[in-house]
């Protein structure tokens, strides 16, 4: 009986931890889909405000998509080939290189951004173009990129794998195609739903990168917050919501690792 | 039966060392000729030169400035192992996991652009000799230990390479599933003709498989030789040791007799100051009541073994004596035995 006054005990703190992260969430959706915040659910329902933020910010929209995607593919071909790198020589300078990667995450983003204004702020075309949000973003994405590669690398044992393609007559480029490429895959997905995601929601340091003309969704969304009416934030925060939530949902599903599996031996 | 293309290959190692960045001497300057469709292992505990030996012939290391590797008198010293056309087989497999059995055995095939039904008629063989067809379509985590050495092999038979090289692929596999496949590799290595290098530290897998045997230490060649010279002639105490059981008794020699603590041993040709004798246990045995025998011990400890008893007798050594008795009875713990061994079987080293 002592066990399941525990259990029940155990399930409450649950419930109420959960409903702690989930109210604000459901809150806010509800703010966005209502005609009057202040008047309440009475007011009805409405998507009025939803196609308002479409027609005011659907560009910060289809910036983030682009810069997500352009991040993506920049962080793709520097940090597979970065991870492989890392994972066949571990020396001291391969180590240092891994150490360093981390460095803009833990680093302030406001920081970074501020130093990449400091350095590169003065190239005006440089400056005012969305790429400038891009190196922002690449050096803040590139490690989750080539950790998550590394670490499905280090798991197989690449060495003999590269070595057993050799002996069958495979130079690198064929062994790299056939062999590393299809074996880190999952890694590689990991990697980009992670950066994806991660470059979508990037504010610190887009907020002192981005100019009126390169507004990134996180920074229309802060906009919408400080100067318009709350409903219409809200009815942002459920846009952001929806893009953001299939890559969260993808990531957790490629996350999970495939469990090992003992063969027994056949009799013979 | 299949045919198999292109006549063996004899392999030339000149001067061939080691030296790993950390200065570590893996290898000793080697000289050594391997014949074609010769087998030959190299034999030694982890770290005395084996694996790197078979890996400079492989082309994954190169030898230090001054080795040769000649392939049928051809210098591929600095050809990388995709050049040399070797079959190689790894302890772990190395098996593709993003490719069927049959992808795996096909992938050499694939890579040298053999049209696609050669592939499949190739992968069809490979699979019936390994006895491994039903395994086509599997993936490689769903075969088992025994699978997976079996599905290596035909990968690297597959593309009909000069030689086939072999770096312990049965260590990993239980005692039971090692004879089997021994003995299958065995039958391959036999039919096909190919020339052979095995790497192992077990001396029965050596014995069983070598034309010649090449005994390691530290990096130096012990002794090359075939099995049975191996076995009854070691060349050092390593040797005698590490391959098999080695008695061994400490005394001295006078006029034809080798004096120790168990007793006086008659032995005509005993060279003038050996002062240890050695010999395996199968040279050895507990004399029947009638005969004359001068050494005496106690069973310490005695295994029946079905076909034969395993004795550890006490004689006054800092090791018992290991003797093989087929003899049709108990022995007990502490029973006083006499000992008889024959002469043709003592070694002095």
């Amino acid at each position: 009986m002592k066990h399941r006054g525990l259990f029940y005990l155990q399930l409450g703190f649950t419930l109420l931890v959960s409903a702690f992260l989930i109210v604000p969430v459901v809150l806010s959706i509800m703010a966005g889909l209502t005609v009057n915040y202040f008047v309440g659910i009475e007011s009805g329902l409405t998507l009025r405000w939803v196609f308002e933020v479409w027609n005011g910010y659907r560009d910060t929209i289809f910036l983030s998509i682009g810069l997500s995607l352009a991040c993506l593919a920049v962080t793709l071909i520097l940090g597979v080939p970065t991870a492989y790198v890392l994972a066949k020589r571990q020396n001291a300078l391969t180590r240092a290189i891994e150490e360093l990667l981390v460095m803009p995450v833990a680093v302030p983003g406001l920081a970074t951004a501020l130093a990449l204004i400091v350095t590169y702020g003065s190239l005006s075309g440089f400056r005012t173009s969305w790429a400038f949000i891009l190196v922002g973003h690449v050096l803040f994405t590139l490690p989750f990129m080539v950790r998550s590669v590394l670490a499905v690398l280090s798991a197989i044992d690449l060495k003999t794998l590269e070595e057993g393609a050799a002996s069958l007559g495979a130079g690198f480029w064929p062994r790299f195609r056939d062999i590393v490429l299809p074996n880190c895959r999952a890694g590689i997905l990991a990697g980009s739903l992670m950066v994806v995601t991660l470059s979508m929601g990037e504010f610190n340091m887009t907020w002192l990168l981005h100019t009126p003309l390169t507004k990134t969704l996180p920074v229309g969304l802060a906009d919408a917050y400080a100067s318009l009416r709350l409903e219409v934030g809200s009815a942002y925060t459920l846009v952001f919501f929806l893009m953001i939530m299939p890559l969260l949902l993808a990531l957790q599903a490629f996350a999970n690792p495939r469990p090992a599996k003992f063969v027994a031996e056949e009799t013979e | 039966m299949m045919t198999e293309a292109g006549k063996p290959l004899a392999i030339a190692l000149e001067n061939c060392a080691k030296t790993f960045p950390d200065g570590t001497r893996a290898l000793e300057p080697l000289d050594f000729a391997i014949e074609a469709g010769e087998t030959v292992v190299f034999l030694g505990p982890s770290g005395c030169g084996k694996t790197t030996t078979l890996r400079i012939i492989a082309g994954l290391e190169e030898p230090d400035a001054g080795g040769r590797v000649l392939f049928d008198g051809e210098d591929v010293t600095h050809l990388p192992i995709e050049q040399r056309n070797v079959g190689m087989v790894f302890q772990s497999y190395a098996l593709f996991p993003n490719m069927t059995v049959a992808g795996n055995i096909g992938y050499g095939l694939r890579i040298r652009r053999t049209p696609e039904a050669a592939i499949k008629a190739r992968v069809a063989e490979m699979l019936g000799m390994m006895q491994i067809a039903k395994l086509a379509d599997r993936r490689i985590d769903q075969l088992s230990g025994g699978q997976r050495q079996r599905v290596a092999l035909a990968r690297a038979i597959a593309v009909r390479p000069r030689a086939l090289l072999l770096d312990e692929p049965l260590t990993a596999l239980d005692a039971k599933l090692r004879d089997t496949l021994r003995l299958d590799i065995d039958a391959l290595l036999r039919s096909l003709g190919i020339t052979a290098i095995y790497v192992t530290h077990d001396q029965a897998e050596a014995m069983a498989l070598g034309d010649r045997i090449v005994v390691m230490e530290h990096g130096r060649v012990a002794q090359i030789g075939k099995p049975r010279e191996i076995y009854q002639r070691p060349a050092t105490r390593f040797v005698a040791e590490f391959i098999g059981t080695m008695n061994r008794l400490t005394g001295m020699t006078d006029n034809g007799v080798f004096a120790c603590r168990a007793g006086n041993l008659p032995w005509a040709d005993a060279p003038a100051n050996a002062t240890e004798i050695l010999f395996r246990p199968e040279d050895i045995r507990v004399a029947e009541s009638h005969e004359t025998a001068g050494l005496q011990g106690t069973v310490a400890a005695a295994f029946f073994l079905g076909d034969r008893t395993r004795l550890f007798v006490e004689v006054g050594e800092a090791r018992p004596l290991v003797i093989e008795s087929t003899a049709r009875r108990d022995f007990g713990h502490g029973e006083a035995v006499r000992l008889a061994i024959d002469p043709r079987g003592l070694l002095v080293l």
